[in-house]
């Protein structure tokens, strides 16, 4: 199965009933994906007029309860950062995916990871963090689906999944669980105010000091998210000398590049940041007494290397190697790096 | 002795927060009063739009929710599809419906999506502070026509409904105005058809309703309505379009 039609898959086992699209590549496998099988689940699947409409149907059918996801590629993604903010703001559940192609501007369909900035820093307007997982195998994209889907629920909060056009057109077996799926009590949502009081959906705040208890609310949510939420793998750190961080699809090539290296005896570390936002900072914590080398790989011109640096408290030396633009970090090229940081 | 007129139970008994003379007050009651009528007070959705309306759900006894500026049609479709036995509505201003909307306007009519739409033309962007609004008159002041509108650059009043009514999908078109007894009673049996249309599955129905906005048409309250049987109803004319 292609990354895309395993996300589409994922979707709908993991409960979503509501999609809403517009074209663009490479993820366009993803929207005919949903056209085709959702309505044999009994959701709805609408080909929107616009990412603008797409991402605004999303908060429409989360604000009436349902498990809702919209997905695109880079410049359809600047477009839905209005409707994320909003999700953001009225604390709407909803899965965004994203499979990242070249930028800026129109830039071009090939694989790239310049949209972190975009991802993890909130992307739309006012003070928000959306929940991001990055998939780095077909396998784990559909797998991740189930939680992305339970997390905006959880948190009552949108959820990134930051692919790219290498995941999304990348074919790989899978073998399909039945994952679970928690159902939560929606006692918010529109439903029509039958034995209850009126709900409201809402994300304006006029009265002195309500929108900045509003924000103390989320920021507390955030805060929760950053304590739990902080996902990672990593390899091989118990003797390593270099340790190299990359994610997504650039993962795939930085490990055959290791375990090149490793063969040859040299001493090299791994860790692929799984959720980008919270970024794992406690994958690095047993690391900071140490004295290594980092090196962050990105198909991008130094995006997650800030949040490195970070986690390092920017003690510790980092170098970058990326490419980005249709450009991507082959092995030997990571190999080269690595080794003239041995 | 029996009570033929009450405040109506969809409609929350408190002060408002509209200018003097504005019409959002009577388009607020009369939804509410269809509502009732209709006895779906417990199925409606709303959804509010960006504008001086945004605080309707501060009135309106039935579950609301707010929209992105122009977006209220792409929220009302999700939620329509997704929750097909509520009864779901959008309260939308010429800016949000007719300028920033045109695209969800247009196409979640030209899918013809069996929703309820009560458009408010009051010709300006009151909450912004009076700007042109895409169906502002030719000759019109606003805070950025000073000179009023000129066609050679600002164009010409956009008749949106008379555009939707040529689309398929769409239903039912009607144009109205808030400006005496017998026009809102024509409106309140407007609004009535366009909801009922919905529960009958009659698909797109949109009421547009000619309010006055005193305040930026800097006239009294009663000018404005005036101003609206005089001149506005040449440029907009009302009765049924489609």
């Amino acid at each position: 199965m292609s990354g895309n039609d395993a996300i589409a898959e994922g979707a709908i086992r993991a409960g979503c009933r509501f999609y809403a699209g517009y074209p663009i590549t490479p993820q366009n496998e993803l929207t005919a994906y949903m056209a085709e099988h959702m309505p044999e689940s009994g959701g709805v699947a609408i080909q929107a007029e616009s990412e603008l409409a797409a991402i605004n149907m999303v908060f429409g059918a989360a604000a009436a309860g349902a498990r809702a996801m919209t997905s695109s590629s880079s410049p359809g993604i600047s477009l839905k950062q209005e409707g994320i903010s909003y999700l953001a703001g009225a604390e709407l559940p909803g899965v965004i995916v994203n499979m990242m192609r070249g930028g800026p501007g129109l830039g071009n369909i090939a694989p790239s990871q310049s949209d972190y900035f975009q991802a993890t820093r909130g992307g739309g307007h006012g003070d928000y963090r959306c929940l991001v997982l990055a998939p780095a195998s077909v396998e784990e994209a559909f797998g991740q689906m189930f939680e992305a889907f339970d997390r905006a629920d959880r948190y009552r909060n949108p959820v990134i999944i930051l692919g790219d056009g290498m995941l999304g057109q990348m074919m790989e077996p899978l073998s399909v669980s039945p994952g679970r799926i928690k159902s939560y009590a929606k006692p918010w949502a529109l439903t029509g105010c039958k034995g209850r009081a009126p709900n409201i959906i809402r994300s304006l705040y006029l009265k002195d000091g309500a929108l900045e208890d509003v924000n103390l609310r989320l920021q507390k949510k955030y805060a929760l998210m950053r304590r739990t939420e902080q996902r990672w793998e990593s390899a091989c750190l118990d003797d390593a000398r270099v340790v190299v961080v990359a994610y997504g699809g650039m993962f795939r090539i930085v490990k055959g590049a290791v375990r090149k290296l490793r063969e040859a005896g040299k001493k090299i570390g791994l860790i692929r940041p799984i959720s980008l936002w919270p970024f794992p900072d406690r994958a690095f914590e047993p690391l900071l007494k140490k004295r290594l080398s980092y090196l962050a790989v990105e198909m991008s011109y130094g995006q997650m290397i800030e949040d490195v640096r970070l986690a390092l408290c920017t003690r510790q030396p980092i170098e970058f190697l990326g490419r980005a633009g249709g450009g991507i970090p082959t092995e030997e090229a990571i190999i080269k790096k690595i080794k003239t940081m041995l | 002795m029996e009570k033929i007129y009450a405040h109506p139970q969809s409609l929350y008994n408190v002060s408002s927060h509209y200018c003097a003379g504005c019409g959002h007050g009577i388009a607020h009651r009369l939804v509410a009063e269809a509502v009732d009528e209709l006895g779906i007070r417990e199925k409606v959705i709303a959804i509010a739009p960006v504008g001086c309306a945004v605080l309707a759900y501060d009135y309106w006894n039935f579950d609301c929710t707010e929209a992105a500026h122009g977006r209220a049609l792409a929220v009302a479709t999700a939620i329509k599809r997704v929750r097909p036995d509520n009864v779901v509505f959008t309260y939308q201003g010429d800016g949000d419906l007719a300028a920033i909307g045109t695209n969800e306007t247009i196409h979640t009519a030209n899918r013809g999506e069996n929703l309820t739409v009560i458009f408010i033309n009051n010709a300006v962007y009151g909450m912004t502070g009076g700007q042109m609004a895409p169906t502002s008159l030719i000759g019109q002041k606003t805070a950025t026509t000073l000179k009023g509108r000129d066609p050679a650059l600002q164009g010409y009043p956009l008749k949106i409904s008379e555009l939707l009514a040529q689309l398929p999908g769409v239903k039912y078109v009607e144009r109205v105005a808030l400006i005496s007894p017998a026009e809102i009673n024509k409106a309140r049996q407007a609004v009535l058809l366009a909801l009922r249309n919905q529960i009958e599955g009659v698909g797109f129905s949109l009421v547009e309703m000619l309010s006055p906005c005193p305040t930026y048409w800097g006239m009294s309250a009663q000018a404005a309505m005036g101003w609206i049987k005089e001149t506005m109803i040449k440029e907009f004319p009302l009765g049924r379009i489609k």
